[in-house]
């Protein structure tokens, strides 16, 4: 059922590579004593026919938005167009290496350099680096910034402000920088509390991160204010773009006032998510930050593109290489598929979907936050809690109606949360489905609420010991 | 071209149901002031369009289908067998995300435990995660654990060890209070006797990599060994292919052990994605940063996959998370399992043998070419340097036209390094490749040709 290839044996001779020209015992004779290895690890040998049936067998346990409706909050699970793979798998992007010349990979470059002006017209930022591998990895990007920018005013800040609904890569990323992480409060309207983000700003502060939209959906309309108010103190203003699909055409962080920016290709440009990565995380700046960005930078000259090293200024290099060139690419041919107007209807029909899905739910659910929405809202299942059923039970029974659930117990300030998020590529009649499963589990709750408790039932194991996983960790295959 | 799937019906009842008159009421709270403007973008490609300009943009690259590579220094050509691709791009893997839905990932769960399993056999490690970003990251990322974990603030690093891979560690650990000491080395190594004098009671950590950036094996015996005196712990970076030989990080005492993956199944793409492996000894198993899949049981008891040690991490932990790594580099870990699975046992000594033999061989046959000196004598797996006296640039063109790329100019690294070439040599390089390269050095070997040395950005 679940066997490990492990557990699993057949012929391997490895007949895909070709016979080695000595034998193999007068190579090994070659390699000094005291640099061999004595015991052969014990990686398992399967035909390739049994290893293509466990791992064919494997994708089956899982769901995924090309075969479910993926409407987890904060995640941005939309179709990833499948020309994007069969781009970045062409030889000329696929197998060229890093370190050949210029001259030889002028057209990778002149998507790389090309890819920095989209993403600095699509956020309204002066420049960008490609280099970060992943939303956390901008966000040490963005903040290593913040410190260079005060170092090189001579100025010491000591702290960064980060509302209470923020993502925990936030507060990780800025401890990581040595700063002391200040919270700011959320409104009773599910905004950021001007007045308490105004009573922690001082001198000391170095940077405000935030998302717009927020964490809960909603647009920070005060934007303009809070980036007056944080840049009084010298402080500088991060944009977490995890939220940026809501926006494109509709507004960009550079005309907000925000100084830094990254964005996450995997969510908003179209990055297949891998099931957990690889994803890529450029960040943008304003143009007084450009002098701080992470070395080589690709400028163009005489028509040709190539690497700048000369930065006295900037951080240093975040990653080996250029960035995650493979995702990149898969962007950059997004963008180019959609143009202006394809974007333009892709926050449209994001937004659209996400009020449309609030709207048909508020019947069931409580809304903390009501109005419109953005791109994805929260409800809150503390009605149904007090039947005795969780956002986690729902969550599992949505599983055996063949919806992935949303994202649960996030953001961390709403009871019971569930971030729902469609994305701009699923169609009303997907969604009405989906309202559909959930009023049926409604039904349930009231109704047979063990069916619920007892979810799910359809997927490949029920719900999982956690708790012995973390107690009595088995973390690998011993024989 | 677009992905959208509402009809104009479907938006117009749609906003019927939400009672908006029009789009523009949804966003009505975003201040006029930030809506005057148009995207400067150029119009959309239907997917034909776009196929054929962007294949346009692929040959203006020179790839390693056409040439011959012997460009290493970190990623390597490799052979990747078909099945890696067909099984790792099917859907189910490659548009699903991280799994914290555990019983609707089942199958990247178990993959993700099959790959640590994989890595830790491979390393004779405890303890894997389940990817970083890279090698570069993963070894930042190793030195910060081993501040964490010892309370000291001295890192050594032998300057053999990959130039981009320090700067990445300069980089992680700038707003620290740490100090990082690069060691010198001789005849292309780490002299364990210079590492002796920089060892002291705030030393947290001694890094080695092996083979180095040079391709020579370091004497990690005997640097672990001086490194455990010293109460510091060992951080090895290590090639994976070159453990199907090599005696692996586990069995000569390191702490943490990490590398760069892409050798273990996944394509060039110009540096990236790859992923990093990161293993430690049971001992730092708490500490070990980044997301890792268990063994555990269902409701029924039978056998079930999750993410488990979550208490080390950023969405639960916040501020006090061991890293803020959140994404990790999942489907090109996957990579790496499947082909680890297709090489078995048998197979994985095989590469690495082939990778020796060639590089070997070549090297052998280089030193045969007048003007051809010896860079370093100490053992090599798949990658060496030699000194050969001549202008990097034109020897280039001699190679481009032998249909060869690379090799690695060492002074774009070390400038105190002229005349030093990195070869890096795969089981993908054939005879008749060596043939042009011969011909190519052997042309070119002796005094510089007169041509104007191209600038290329080294970092």
């Amino acid at each position: 059922m679940s066997e490990l290839i492990f557990e699993k044996h057949s012929r391997n001779d490895a007949s895909w590579l070709p016979s080695l020209e000595m034998p193999e015992a007068a190579l090994l004779g070659q390699i000094p004593q005291t640099h061999r290895r004595k015991m052969a690890p014990a990686i398992p040998s399967l035909s390739e026919l049994d290893v293509v049936r466990h791992f064919t067998n494997l994708s089956k346990k899982n769901f995924s938005v090309d075969s479910h409706f993926y409407p987890l909050g904060s995640c941005t699970m939309k179709y990833n167009p499948k020309s994007l793979d069969a781009i970045a798998g062409l030889a000329g992007f696929s197998q060229i290496h890093p370190y050949q010349d210029e001259a030889d990979a002028q057209g990778a470059l002149r998507v790389l350099f090309e890819m920095q002006a989209f993403l600095s017209e699509i956020t309204g930022m002066a420049e960008f680096t490609l280099q970060p591998a992943a939303g956390a990895h901008g966000e040490l990007c963005g903040l290593l910034i913040v410190g260079a920018y005060h170092r090189s005013k001579k100025e010491k800040k000591t702290k960064v402000l980060i509302p209470d609904s923020a993502h925990g890569t936030n507060p990780a990323t800025a401890a990581l920088c040595g700063y002391e992480v200040v919270q700011v409060r959320t409104s009773a309207k599910g905004h950021v509390d001007v007045a308490d983000l105004k009573a922690k700003l001082g001198d000391d502060v170095a940077c405000f991160m935030m998302t717009n939209p927020n964490t809960l959906g909603l647009f920070e309309e005060d934007i303009l204010e809070i980036a007056r108010a944080v840049h009084a103190v010298d402080g500088l203003v991060y944009y977490d773009g995890a939220n940026m699909n809501a926006l494109l055409g509709i507004c960009r962080p550079g005309d907000m006032g925000f100084d830094i920016v990254h964005l996450n290709l995997h969510k908003t440009f179209a990055v297949p998510h891998g099931s957990g990565g690889p994803g890529s995380g450029p960040v943008g700046v304003r143009k007084e930050l450009i002098g701080f960005l992470p070395s080589p930078r690709i400028l163009k000259k005489d028509g040709g593109f190539f690497f700048e090293k000369n930065a006295p200024q900037s951080i240093g290099k975040l990653r080996s290489f250029y960035g995650n060139f493979g995702a990149i690419i898969r962007s950059y041919a997004y963008i180019r598929a959609l143009g202006r107007e394809g974007l333009e209807a892709v926050s449209e029909n994001a937004i659209l979907n996400a009020n449309y899905l609030k709207t048909r739910l508020k019947e069931i659910f409580d809304v903390p936050y009501d109005g419109f929405c953005m791109h994805e809202f929260v409800l809150s299942a503390r009605r149904q809690k007090m039947k005795g059923v969780k956002a986690l039970d729902i969550a599992k029974r949505l599983l055996d109606y063949g919806v992935h659930a949303p994202t649960v117990y996030f953001p961390l300030i709403v009871e019971e949360a569930m971030m729902i998020e469609p994305t701009e590529t699923e169609s009303k009649e997907t969604l009405d489905e989906f309202v559909r499963v959930l009023f049926q589990i409604q039904k349930e709750i009231d109704e047979e609420p063990q069916k619920v408790l007892d979810a799910p039932s359809t997927t490949p194991v029920s719900r999982i010991d956690e708790v012995r996983a973390a107690r009595e960790p088995n973390l690998r295959f011993r024989r | 071209m677009q992905y959208i799937s509402n009809t104009e019906q479907d938006k117009k009842e749609m906003l019927g149901a939400i009672g908006a008159g029009s789009f523009e009421a949804l966003i009505a709270k975003v201040p006029r002031a930030l809506r005057n403007f148009k995207l400067g973008l150029p119009a959309g490609l239907s997917e034909l369009e776009l196929m054929r300009e962007l294949e346009g943009l692929s040959r203006q690259n020179k790839h390693s289908n056409d040439y011959a590579s012997y460009l290493g220094g970190g990623n390597y050509d490799h052979f990747i067998p078909a099945v890696v691709n067909a099984l790792a791009h099917r859907g189910e893997f490659i548009t699903s995300y991280t799994p914290y839905q555990g019983e609707a990932s089942q199958g990247t769960l178990q993959s993700i435990y099959e790959y640590q399993s994989l890595i830790c056999e491979l390393t004779a490690m405890d303890v894997s995660n389940a990817s970083m970003y890279d090698g570069a990251s993963s070894l930042a990322e190793a030195a910060l654990l081993a501040l964490r974990a010892t309370g000291r603030r001295r890192i050594l690093v032998p300057a053999t060890t990959h130039p981009e891979y320090r700067q990445v560690m300069r980089t992680y650990l700038s707003c620290l209070d740490a100090e990082i000491i690069e060691l010198p080395f001789s005849n292309g190594a780490t002299d364990p006797g210079v590492l002796k004098k920089f060892l002291n009671a705030d030393t947290a950590a001694v890094v080695a990599q092996s083979p180095n950036f040079f391709g020579v094996l370091e004497d990690m015996r005997s640097i672990s060994d001086l490194c455990h005196n010293a109460g510091a712990l060992f951080i090895a970076s290590v090639n994976p292919i070159s453990l199907g030989i090599l005696e692996p990080p586990g069995e000569y005492g390191a702490d943490i052990a990490v590398g760069e993956g892409q050798p273990l199944g996944n394509p060039l793409s110009f540096g990236g994605p790859h992923f990093g492996f990161f293993t430690v000894k049971e001992a730092l198993l708490r500490k070990i940063p980044g997301r890792i899949a268990g063994l555990t049981v269902d409701r029924t008891g039978r056998r079930a996959f999750v993410l488990t040690l979550q208490a080390r991490e950023q969405h639960i932990r916040r501020e006090k998370a061991t890293s803020n790594i959140c994404t990790n580099h999942s489907l090109c870990a996957l990579k790496g399992a499947i082909y680890l699975t297709l090489l078995g046992r048998e197979g994985l000594k095989k590469l690495a043998l082939l990778n020796f033999q060639n590089a070997h061989r070549a090297r052998e046959r280089l030193l045969k070419i007048k003007g051809v000196r010896v860079f370093s004598d100490g053992p090599f797996f798949n990658e060496f340097a030699l000194h050969i006296k001549k202008n990097p640039a034109a020897f280039r063109a001699d190679l481009l036209r032998e249909k060869i790329l690379g090799p690695l100019t060492l002074s774009e690294f070390y400038p105190d390094l002229p005349d030093g070439f990195l070869f890096a040599v795969t089981e993908n390089r054939t005879r008749w490749d060596e043939d042009r390269l011969t011909r190519a050095v052997g042309e070119t070997a002796g005094p510089a040709a007169k041509k104007e040395p191209r600038v290329r950005a080294h970092f």
